[in-house]
Protein backbone atom coordinates (compact mmCIF):
# COMPACT_ATOMS: atom_id res chain seq x y z
CA UNK A 1 0.00 0.00 0.00
CA UNK A 2 2.77 2.04 -0.77
CA UNK A 3 2.86 5.74 -2.77
CA UNK A 4 4.74 3.37 -5.79
CA UNK A 5 2.15 0.92 -5.85
CA UNK A 6 -0.83 3.33 -6.06
CA UNK A 7 0.92 4.69 -9.28
CA UNK A 8 1.57 1.75 -10.48
CA UNK A 9 -2.37 1.03 -10.88
CA UNK A 10 -3.20 4.21 -11.57
CA UNK A 11 -1.11 4.16 -14.97
CA UNK A 12 -3.35 1.70 -16.61
CA UNK A 13 -6.29 4.52 -16.06
CA UNK A 14 -4.63 7.66 -16.57
CA UNK A 15 -3.69 6.35 -20.58
CA UNK A 16 -7.00 5.08 -20.42
CA UNK A 17 -8.48 8.53 -19.74
CA UNK A 18 -5.83 10.50 -21.80
CA UNK A 19 -8.17 9.41 -25.22
CA UNK A 20 -11.28 10.10 -24.01
CA UNK A 21 -9.93 13.96 -22.36
CA UNK A 22 -8.98 14.09 -25.59
CA UNK A 23 -11.94 14.08 -26.96
CA UNK A 24 -13.74 16.39 -24.69
CA UNK A 25 -11.45 19.29 -25.46
CA UNK A 26 -11.73 18.48 -29.12
CA UNK A 27 -15.31 18.50 -28.68
CA UNK A 28 -15.38 22.29 -26.71
CA UNK A 29 -13.15 23.66 -29.43
CA UNK A 30 -14.70 22.69 -32.03
CA UNK A 31 -18.18 24.34 -30.18
CA UNK A 32 -16.17 27.24 -29.95
CA UNK A 33 -15.13 27.49 -26.31
CA UNK A 34 -12.82 29.91 -25.85
CA UNK A 35 -9.33 28.28 -25.52
CA UNK A 36 -7.74 27.12 -22.69
CA UNK A 37 -11.08 26.59 -20.82
CA UNK A 38 -11.49 23.19 -21.62
CA UNK A 39 -8.38 22.42 -20.60
CA UNK A 40 -9.16 24.24 -17.32
CA UNK A 41 -12.30 22.35 -16.61
CA UNK A 42 -10.87 18.70 -17.43
CA UNK A 43 -8.26 20.14 -14.53
CA UNK A 44 -10.54 21.19 -11.83
CA UNK A 45 -14.18 18.42 -12.07
CA UNK A 46 -12.04 15.02 -13.01
CA UNK A 47 -15.24 13.30 -14.95
CA UNK A 48 -16.57 12.52 -18.09
CA UNK A 49 -20.38 12.74 -18.22
CA UNK A 50 -20.29 15.67 -15.92
CA UNK A 51 -18.21 17.97 -17.91
CA UNK A 52 -19.95 17.09 -20.89
CA UNK A 53 -23.12 17.64 -19.66
CA UNK A 54 -21.79 21.14 -18.53
CA UNK A 55 -19.95 21.93 -21.50
CA UNK A 56 -23.63 21.57 -23.32
CA UNK A 57 -24.93 24.37 -20.11
CA UNK A 58 -22.36 26.67 -20.77
CA UNK A 59 -22.94 26.23 -24.67
CA UNK A 60 -26.60 27.27 -23.68
CA UNK A 61 -25.91 30.15 -21.80
CA UNK A 62 -27.96 28.09 -19.08
CA UNK A 63 -28.38 29.10 -15.18
CA UNK A 64 -25.89 28.85 -12.32
CA UNK A 65 -28.97 26.71 -10.72
CA UNK A 66 -29.64 24.35 -13.65
CA UNK A 67 -25.67 23.82 -14.12
CA UNK A 68 -25.70 23.08 -10.37
CA UNK A 69 -28.67 20.70 -10.61
CA UNK A 70 -27.80 19.01 -12.71
CA UNK A 71 -24.06 18.57 -11.70
CA UNK A 72 -25.73 17.37 -8.29
CA UNK A 73 -27.95 14.51 -10.44
CA UNK A 74 -25.39 13.24 -12.88
CA UNK A 75 -22.76 13.06 -9.63
CA UNK A 76 -24.70 11.79 -7.70
CA UNK A 77 -22.87 8.34 -8.20
CA UNK A 78 -20.18 9.54 -6.27
CA UNK A 79 -21.50 10.26 -3.06
CA UNK A 80 -22.37 6.31 -3.15
CA UNK A 81 -18.91 5.38 -4.37
CA UNK A 82 -17.51 7.97 -1.44
CA UNK A 83 -19.37 6.12 1.18
CA UNK A 84 -18.63 2.71 -0.18
CA UNK A 85 -14.43 3.96 0.12
CA UNK A 86 -15.63 5.16 3.34
CA UNK A 87 -15.27 1.27 4.50
CA UNK A 88 -12.14 1.09 2.58
CA UNK A 89 -10.05 3.38 4.88
CA UNK A 90 -7.47 3.01 7.09
CA UNK A 91 -9.11 4.40 10.53
CA UNK A 92 -5.61 6.88 10.95
CA UNK A 93 -6.29 8.57 7.40
CA UNK A 94 -6.73 12.49 8.78
CA UNK A 95 -9.87 14.78 7.64
CA UNK A 96 -7.25 16.52 5.18
CA UNK A 97 -5.92 13.15 3.97
CA UNK A 98 -9.45 12.37 3.41
CA UNK A 99 -10.43 15.49 1.93
CA UNK A 100 -6.90 15.43 -0.91
CA UNK A 101 -8.09 11.81 -1.98
CA UNK A 102 -11.92 12.65 -2.72
CA UNK A 103 -10.82 14.70 -5.19
CA UNK A 104 -9.78 12.36 -7.26
CA UNK A 105 -12.62 9.55 -6.89
CA UNK A 106 -13.68 8.59 -10.28
CA UNK A 107 -15.35 5.46 -11.47
CA UNK A 108 -12.31 3.39 -12.44
CA UNK A 109 -9.80 5.33 -9.33
CA UNK A 110 -13.32 3.74 -7.48
CA UNK A 111 -13.25 0.20 -9.26
CA UNK A 112 -9.53 -0.10 -8.64
CA UNK A 113 -9.30 1.25 -4.93
CA UNK A 114 -12.63 -1.03 -3.62
CA UNK A 115 -11.52 -3.88 -5.44
CA UNK A 116 -7.43 -4.19 -3.24
CA UNK A 117 -7.77 -6.65 -0.78
CA UNK A 118 -6.47 -4.25 2.31
CA UNK A 119 -7.46 -1.06 4.04
CA UNK A 120 -6.04 1.90 1.64
CA UNK A 121 -3.25 4.06 3.18
CA UNK A 122 -3.04 7.98 2.33
CA UNK A 123 0.35 7.19 0.68
CA UNK A 124 -1.86 4.96 -1.43
CA UNK A 125 -4.76 6.59 -2.50
CA UNK A 126 -2.42 9.91 -3.61
CA UNK A 127 -0.56 7.17 -6.10
CA UNK A 128 -3.15 6.26 -7.13
CA UNK A 129 -5.08 9.44 -7.95
CA UNK A 130 -1.58 11.52 -9.06
CA UNK A 131 -1.79 10.02 -13.23
CA UNK A 132 -5.42 9.93 -13.82
CA UNK A 133 -5.40 13.56 -12.91
CA UNK A 134 -2.24 14.45 -14.80
CA UNK A 135 -3.36 11.98 -17.98
CA UNK A 136 -7.16 13.46 -17.60
CA UNK A 137 -5.88 17.30 -17.90
CA UNK A 138 -3.45 16.77 -20.36
CA UNK A 139 -5.50 14.89 -22.62
CA UNK A 140 -7.58 17.76 -23.14
CA UNK A 141 -4.61 20.15 -23.00
CA UNK A 142 -3.02 18.15 -26.36
CA UNK A 143 -6.93 18.27 -27.67
CA UNK A 144 -6.76 22.37 -27.32
CA UNK A 145 -3.41 22.42 -29.00
CA UNK A 146 -2.95 19.72 -31.28
CA UNK A 147 -6.45 18.56 -32.46
CA UNK A 148 -6.47 20.04 -35.69
CA UNK A 149 -3.57 17.56 -36.47
CA UNK A 150 -5.40 14.54 -36.46
CA UNK A 151 -7.36 12.68 -38.77
CA UNK A 152 -11.42 13.10 -38.47
CA UNK A 153 -12.45 9.46 -38.20
CA UNK A 154 -9.15 8.62 -35.27
CA UNK A 155 -10.73 11.71 -33.46
CA UNK A 156 -14.22 9.70 -33.60
CA UNK A 157 -12.91 6.26 -32.36
CA UNK A 158 -11.22 7.25 -29.50
CA UNK A 159 -14.63 7.58 -28.22
CA UNK A 160 -14.93 3.72 -27.39
CA UNK A 161 -11.48 3.84 -25.22
CA UNK A 162 -13.08 4.86 -22.03
CA UNK A 163 -15.95 1.98 -22.40
CA UNK A 164 -13.29 -0.53 -23.40
CA UNK A 165 -11.83 0.15 -20.06
CA UNK A 166 -15.18 -0.35 -18.67
CA UNK A 167 -15.00 -3.79 -20.10
CA UNK A 168 -11.93 -4.77 -19.27
CA UNK A 169 -12.36 -4.24 -15.24
CA UNK A 170 -16.35 -5.83 -15.24
CA UNK A 171 -15.12 -8.94 -17.37
CA UNK A 172 -13.03 -10.61 -15.28
CA UNK A 173 -14.57 -11.20 -12.30
CA UNK A 174 -17.29 -11.49 -13.60
CA UNK A 175 -16.31 -14.90 -14.88
CA UNK A 176 -15.28 -15.93 -11.93
CA UNK A 177 -17.75 -15.01 -9.63
CA UNK A 178 -21.49 -15.83 -10.28
CA UNK A 179 -23.08 -13.11 -8.09
CA UNK A 180 -20.77 -10.60 -9.57
CA UNK A 181 -21.91 -11.79 -13.47
CA UNK A 182 -25.65 -11.49 -11.71
CA UNK A 183 -25.17 -7.57 -10.96
CA UNK A 184 -23.86 -6.75 -14.04
CA UNK A 185 -26.38 -8.36 -16.58
CA UNK A 186 -29.35 -6.87 -13.93
CA UNK A 187 -27.88 -3.73 -14.38
CA UNK A 188 -26.90 -3.56 -17.63
CA UNK A 189 -30.29 -4.88 -18.53
CA UNK A 190 -32.07 -2.54 -16.49
CA UNK A 191 -29.80 0.33 -18.17
CA UNK A 192 -30.78 -0.21 -21.51
CA UNK A 193 -34.14 -1.34 -21.09
CA UNK A 194 -34.30 2.45 -19.40
CA UNK A 195 -32.35 3.53 -22.49
CA UNK A 196 -34.80 2.61 -24.83
CA UNK A 197 -38.20 3.22 -23.10
CA UNK A 198 -39.31 6.58 -24.29
CA UNK A 199 -40.86 7.63 -20.86
CA UNK A 200 -38.17 7.67 -18.93
CA UNK A 201 -35.81 9.49 -21.50
CA UNK A 202 -36.66 12.42 -20.23
CA UNK A 203 -35.50 11.79 -16.69
CA UNK A 204 -31.71 12.57 -17.93
CA UNK A 205 -28.51 10.39 -18.09
CA UNK A 206 -27.39 10.41 -14.37
CA UNK A 207 -30.91 10.04 -12.84
CA UNK A 208 -30.91 6.88 -15.01
CA UNK A 209 -27.09 5.51 -14.12
CA UNK A 210 -28.49 6.16 -10.61
CA UNK A 211 -31.85 3.86 -11.25
CA UNK A 212 -29.62 1.22 -13.11
CA UNK A 213 -27.08 0.28 -10.80
CA UNK A 214 -29.06 1.03 -7.38
CA UNK A 215 -31.20 -2.15 -9.34
CA UNK A 216 -28.37 -3.55 -9.79
CA UNK A 217 -26.95 -4.00 -6.47
CA UNK A 218 -29.88 -4.14 -4.45
CA UNK A 219 -30.26 -7.37 -6.13
CA UNK A 220 -26.84 -8.70 -5.76
CA UNK A 221 -26.98 -7.76 -2.13
CA UNK A 222 -30.61 -9.28 -1.42
CA UNK A 223 -29.80 -12.41 -3.38
CA UNK A 224 -26.00 -12.93 -2.40
CA UNK A 225 -25.66 -10.57 0.77
CA UNK A 226 -22.07 -11.50 1.78
CA UNK A 227 -20.22 -11.47 5.21
CA UNK A 228 -17.80 -8.60 5.70
CA UNK A 229 -19.05 -7.15 2.20
CA UNK A 230 -16.67 -4.64 0.93
CA UNK A 231 -13.43 -5.90 2.42
CA UNK B 1 -15.46 35.02 -20.28
CA UNK B 2 -16.67 36.07 -16.95
CA UNK B 3 -20.33 33.80 -17.23
CA UNK B 4 -18.40 30.85 -18.37
CA UNK B 5 -15.39 31.21 -15.59
CA UNK B 6 -18.28 31.31 -12.84
CA UNK B 7 -20.15 28.40 -14.40
CA UNK B 8 -16.79 26.47 -14.47
CA UNK B 9 -16.73 27.03 -10.62
CA UNK B 10 -19.52 25.81 -9.93
CA UNK B 11 -19.16 22.62 -11.46
CA UNK B 12 -15.95 21.89 -10.04
CA UNK B 13 -17.24 22.45 -6.54
CA UNK B 14 -20.64 20.93 -6.98
CA UNK B 15 -18.54 17.63 -7.80
CA UNK B 16 -16.03 18.38 -5.56
CA UNK B 17 -18.60 18.34 -2.41
CA UNK B 18 -19.97 15.61 -3.75
CA UNK B 19 -17.48 13.55 -3.49
CA UNK B 20 -15.72 14.85 -0.56
CA UNK B 21 -19.03 14.89 2.20
CA UNK B 22 -19.07 10.81 2.25
CA UNK B 23 -15.22 9.94 2.28
CA UNK B 24 -14.41 12.78 4.61
CA UNK B 25 -16.97 12.68 7.48
CA UNK B 26 -18.23 9.45 7.39
CA UNK B 27 -16.64 7.03 9.92
CA UNK B 28 -18.23 4.29 11.02
CA UNK B 29 -18.02 1.12 10.14
CA UNK B 30 -21.52 -0.08 8.71
CA UNK B 31 -22.72 -3.31 10.20
CA UNK B 32 -25.36 -4.44 8.60
CA UNK B 33 -24.65 -7.18 5.93
CA UNK B 34 -27.13 -5.78 3.43
CA UNK B 35 -25.79 -2.40 3.25
CA UNK B 36 -22.09 -3.70 3.22
CA UNK B 37 -22.82 -6.11 0.18
CA UNK B 38 -24.83 -3.38 -1.99
CA UNK B 39 -21.78 -1.20 -1.61
CA UNK B 40 -19.58 -4.41 -2.51
CA UNK B 41 -21.75 -5.02 -5.20
CA UNK B 42 -21.69 -0.95 -6.47
CA UNK B 43 -19.02 -0.55 -8.66
CA UNK B 44 -19.62 -3.42 -10.71
CA UNK B 45 -23.28 -2.26 -11.15
CA UNK B 46 -22.08 1.01 -11.99
CA UNK B 47 -19.56 0.16 -14.41
CA UNK B 48 -22.00 -2.08 -16.47
CA UNK B 49 -24.80 0.61 -16.62
CA UNK B 50 -22.09 2.86 -17.75
CA UNK B 51 -21.31 0.58 -20.67
CA UNK B 52 -24.43 -0.90 -21.87
CA UNK B 53 -26.09 0.18 -24.42
CA UNK B 54 -24.12 3.67 -24.25
CA UNK B 55 -20.99 2.08 -26.11
CA UNK B 56 -22.83 1.32 -29.09
CA UNK B 57 -23.04 5.28 -29.56
CA UNK B 58 -19.42 5.85 -29.09
CA UNK B 59 -18.36 6.18 -32.20
CA UNK B 60 -20.19 6.89 -35.54
CA UNK B 61 -21.28 3.03 -36.58
CA UNK B 62 -23.51 1.33 -34.32
CA UNK B 63 -22.15 -1.84 -36.36
CA UNK B 64 -18.72 -1.28 -35.56
CA UNK B 65 -19.03 -0.09 -31.76
CA UNK B 66 -20.82 -3.64 -31.13
CA UNK B 67 -18.66 -5.64 -33.57
CA UNK B 68 -15.91 -4.20 -31.49
CA UNK B 69 -17.44 -4.55 -27.72
CA UNK B 70 -17.69 -8.53 -28.48
CA UNK B 71 -14.24 -8.62 -29.66
CA UNK B 72 -12.97 -6.61 -26.43
CA UNK B 73 -15.44 -8.43 -24.36
CA UNK B 74 -13.17 -11.67 -25.48
CA UNK B 75 -9.83 -10.34 -24.98
CA UNK B 76 -10.84 -9.22 -21.28
CA UNK B 77 -11.57 -12.70 -20.24
CA UNK B 78 -8.37 -13.56 -21.84
CA UNK B 79 -6.77 -11.59 -19.30
CA UNK B 80 -5.82 -8.43 -21.65
CA UNK B 81 -4.88 -5.22 -19.07
CA UNK B 82 -7.03 -1.96 -18.57
CA UNK B 83 -4.82 -0.15 -21.34
CA UNK B 84 -4.50 -3.11 -24.00
CA UNK B 85 -8.14 -3.26 -24.08
CA UNK B 86 -8.44 0.65 -24.71
CA UNK B 87 -6.25 1.03 -27.51
CA UNK B 88 -7.03 -2.22 -29.39
CA UNK B 89 -10.87 -0.53 -29.03
CA UNK B 90 -9.72 2.59 -30.90
CA UNK B 91 -7.96 0.77 -33.38
CA UNK B 92 -10.71 -1.93 -34.27
CA UNK B 93 -13.07 0.93 -34.27
CA UNK B 94 -10.97 2.66 -36.72
CA UNK B 95 -10.35 -0.24 -39.35
CA UNK B 96 -14.14 -1.17 -39.04
CA UNK B 97 -14.98 2.34 -39.58
CA UNK B 98 -12.58 2.48 -42.36
CA UNK B 99 -14.51 -0.47 -43.82
CA UNK B 100 -18.14 0.35 -42.93
CA UNK B 101 -18.74 4.11 -43.53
Amino acid sequence: MTFSSGLKKGLPIALGYFPVAFSFGALALSSGLPIGLASLISLTNLTSSGQFAGLTLILHNSSYLELMMTMIFINSRYFLMSLSLSQKLKPTMTTWQRMIFSFGVTDEVFAVASLEEEKLSFEYCLGLITLPIVGWSLGTLCAELFMGLLPLSLQNAMGIALYGMFIAIIVPPSCQHKEILEVVIVSATVSIALFYIPIFQSLGSGILLIISSCIGALYGAIRYPREGGIE
Amino acid sequence: MKYELIMIAIMALTTYVIRMIPLTFYRKEIKSIYVQSFLYYIPYAVLASLTFPYILYACDSMVAAGVTTLILMVLSYKGLKLFEVAMIGIVLVYILQLIIL
